[in-house]
């Protein structure tokens, strides 16, 4: 996994409330057997009209936006399904942070998965970021998660919190499964007492 | 575990009972007891193992089943969707590959991957449940820890056996009274999550209690904890009582003879004890409560079927007001309108929210001896081959094809639309699934959530009719 330490980038507005993975990533994506490729379908309902062709009012497909790394969105961000399918189809795409109010628990998760950071803001925050980003390419943000700080276009700075361990393999780049799989002995050891507290398992 | 002493939740005894290692930060180390696994969510974390050199440590704990992607229709010839098929295929390959038990797409036992887990007795009071899915929290009617996760930690479960967490808050929700006729289980949780939204229980494992919990059969248990998610919730709880052991007693993977016993002692105990603490309380009154349908594309617009579409102007907030607004325009409906005058063009009776046996029978005996309107085309999945066995068992199937529905293979089918049950452009549908995203059943598809006996009747009427005074 690719380490996150800091991010300059332009901002994408996504001014929609509880913006599902079925919007994230519809379905007809998720048939793939590999976790690479699956740009071309973020919010392709959105992004693209019924023949195919780019719906020029998306913002993603404008100008401005072609090229953010940055995510500003309304509350409840990645609710619905627990496919990771939506972090990889934001990470193919590049976009590497996402900030809005609050996330579901599984996209948030899955996230710190991937190298994708998302970072949960005041509404007021949100408000302040949602207006610097309209303001397009030249209003670039810059994110640094050793900090927990959001540096906006006008050098305002807005701090935000960050659970420690998560903080630490993403800046990392850690894989958890191999960090867990150093505590073997501890599982083991649970399995043993488990298997006579409830054998029928 | 801060006071091993103090009053603890149902939540609180199952989380102790499974911690394997506490960080000092509190991130904990959870064992996982059950892993379910299906195609879709899978080959990558298969295909992790692999590239690491890695394998499955418990793979008697880990049941894979095909249903998202499989077709509906007959598939003893093959699926000719080649991108399912290799999925399909791919699943079968690391299910042997790894050591997993798998039901294959022509297996009877096949199904839902939520409703095989319960139906097999894989599903158990007190057990940490995992799938790659998000409505793995079905699996806490039973008194089961149960919640979707994403592919890699099917990976981190699959190496591992356990999951990196964080423990959430406790909220209650408590539904007292009894339930008026023609209201149901899934009216109880369409209800909740129009109380509290999408996001109300995000953070949160939500127990539900009380009388009208209580008076649930299991399957209308795992209809209100299935749509835990829907209220932002990744788990919901219904502690366990006779009818979970009725349930599950006899059950292929459920324990036998002494070990049933000595299982049913521990169960026993799995209560919320007197004073435990909760976050956050929520209370409902069944008695009160009408038959329910959404109206836009988030499982929290609801409306009673008589009522009306709301007007943008209704929302609180300048962002609900947008919302209300951009749900009307994709929903083709304009504020005001009658629940009851919405014409369907399509009605979907399945899925891991509806699909089970109690479900085809209150189908049946709402639409026996009626036709499906000559305006709409309905089917009715089952959630599993032995769902569908029972069904036509009992001559449900024939009540069901007399009418005019369309009776299927068992599957996820429309409820996420990734085979070929799917919604045209434009086409409105009666569902008794559990997302009414736009694009969830179809691209510029039209959901409509209700319960099964609600979809049976539109599908009759061809429109949306109050059931309390129908039929």
């Amino acid at each position: 996994m690719q380490p996150f330490t800091t991010l300059t980038g332009v901002a994408a507005p996504l001014d929609i409330m509880n913006v599902d993975t079925d919007m994230i990533i519809p379905k007809q994506y998720l048939k793939t057997i590999k976790r690479t490729g699956l740009g071309t379908g973020l919010f392709a309902e959105m992004r693209f009209n019924e023949d195919g062709s780019e719906n020029p009012d998306f913002v993603l497909n404008k100008p401005a936006y072609r090229k953010a790394e940055i995510l500003v969105a309304g509350d409840n961000f990645g609710c619905g399904s627990s496919r990771e399918h939506a972090p990889w189809a934001l990470l193919d795409f590049g976009i590497r942070c996402v900030i809005s109010t609050s996330f579901a628990d599984i996209f948030y998760n899955n996230c710190f998965k991937n190298g994708i950071l998302p970072i949960k803001v005041s509404q007021e925050d949100l408000d302040k970021l949602m207006e610097d980003a309209r303001r397009g390419a030249n209003a670039t943000m810059t994110v640094d998660l050793q900090a927990q700080e959001i540096h906006g276009p006008d050098g305002g700075v807005i701090k935000f919190d960050m659970d420690e361990f998560r903080k630490h393999l993403l800046l990392n780049g850690l894989d958890d499964i191999g960090l867990t799989m150093e505590k073997a002995p501890a599982i083991d050891t649970y399995e043993a007492k488990a298997a006579k507290s409830r054998p029928w398992l | 575990m801060a006071n091993p002493s103090a009053p603890r939740t149902l939540y609180d005894k199952i989380w102790d009972d499974h911690v394997v290692d506490t960080q000092p930060d509190g991130t904990c180390l959870l064992y996982i007891d059950r892993h379910l696994v299906h195609e879709v969510t899978s080959p990558q974390a298969f295909e992790g193992l692999r590239m690491t050199g890695r394998k499955v440590r418990a793979p008697e704990k880990t049941l894979a089943v095909v249903d998202h992607n499989v077709p509906t229709s007959d598939r003893s010839h093959g699926i000719s969707d080649p991108e399912a098929a290799t999925q399909v295929a791919a699943l079968a390959e690391n299910a042997r590959e790894f050591g997993i038990e798998y039901f294959n797409e022509l297996d009877k036992r096949q199904g839902v991957v939520h409703i095989i887990g319960p139906e097999q007795g894989f599903t158990l009071p007190g057990t940490t449940i995992v799938c790659g899915d998000s409505h793995t929290s079905t699996h806490g009617a039973f008194g089961a820890l149960a919640h979707g996760i994403g592919t890699s930690e099917v990976e981190h479960v699959l190496a591992t056996q356990t999951l990196i967490q964080s423990k959430a808050k406790n909220m209650r929700i408590t539904v007292d009274g009894k339930l008026p006729a023609g209201v149901t289980a899934k009216d109880i949780i369409l209800a909740i999550i129009g109380e509290i939204g999408t996001a109300g229980g995000t953070g949160h494992v939500m127990e539900y209690t009380g009388e009208a919990i209580r008076a649930l059969s299991m399957e209308g248990r795992m209809t209100i904890c299935n749509m835990s998610i829907e209220g932002g919730a990744r788990a919901g709880l219904v502690a366990p009582d006779e009818k979970t052991y009725a349930y599950l007693m006899g059950r292929p993977k459920a324990p036998k003879g002494m070990a049933w016993d000595m299982a049913k002692a521990y169960w026993e105990t799995l209560v919320t004890d007197e004073g435990a603490h909760f976050d956050r309380e929520i209370r409902l009154d069944a008695a009160n409560l009408p038959p329910i349908v959404t109206w836009g594309t988030s499982p929290e617009d609801v409306v009673s079927v008589a009522g009306t579409v709301p007007h943008a102007a209704d929302g609180h907030t300048e962002q609900k007001k947008a919302a209300i607004a951009r749900a009307l325009d994709y929903m083709g409906l304009k504020g005001g309108e009658k629940m009851t005058d919405i014409k369907l063009d399509r009605v979907f009776i399945g899925s891991c929210t509806n699909g089970r046996i109690e479900d085809l029978r209150a189908v049946a005996k709402a639409v026996e001896g009626k036709k499906v309107a000559s305006t709409v085309s309905a089917m009715i999945v089952p959630g599993s081959g032995l769902v569908k066995l029972q069904a036509e068992e009992e001559g449900l199937d024939k009540i069901f094809k007399a009418a005019g529905f369309d009776w299927r293979e068992p599957g996820c089918s429309m409820c996420l639309a990734m085979n070929a049950d799917k919604l045209a452009p434009g086409e409105r549908c009666a569902s008794t699934s559990n997302r009414n995203f736009e694009g969830r059943q179809g691209f510029k598809g039209r959901t409509h959530l209700v319960s099964p006996v609600m979809a049976a009747a539109a599908a009759i009427e061809g429109h949306f009719v109050d059931v309390r005074n129908w039929g």
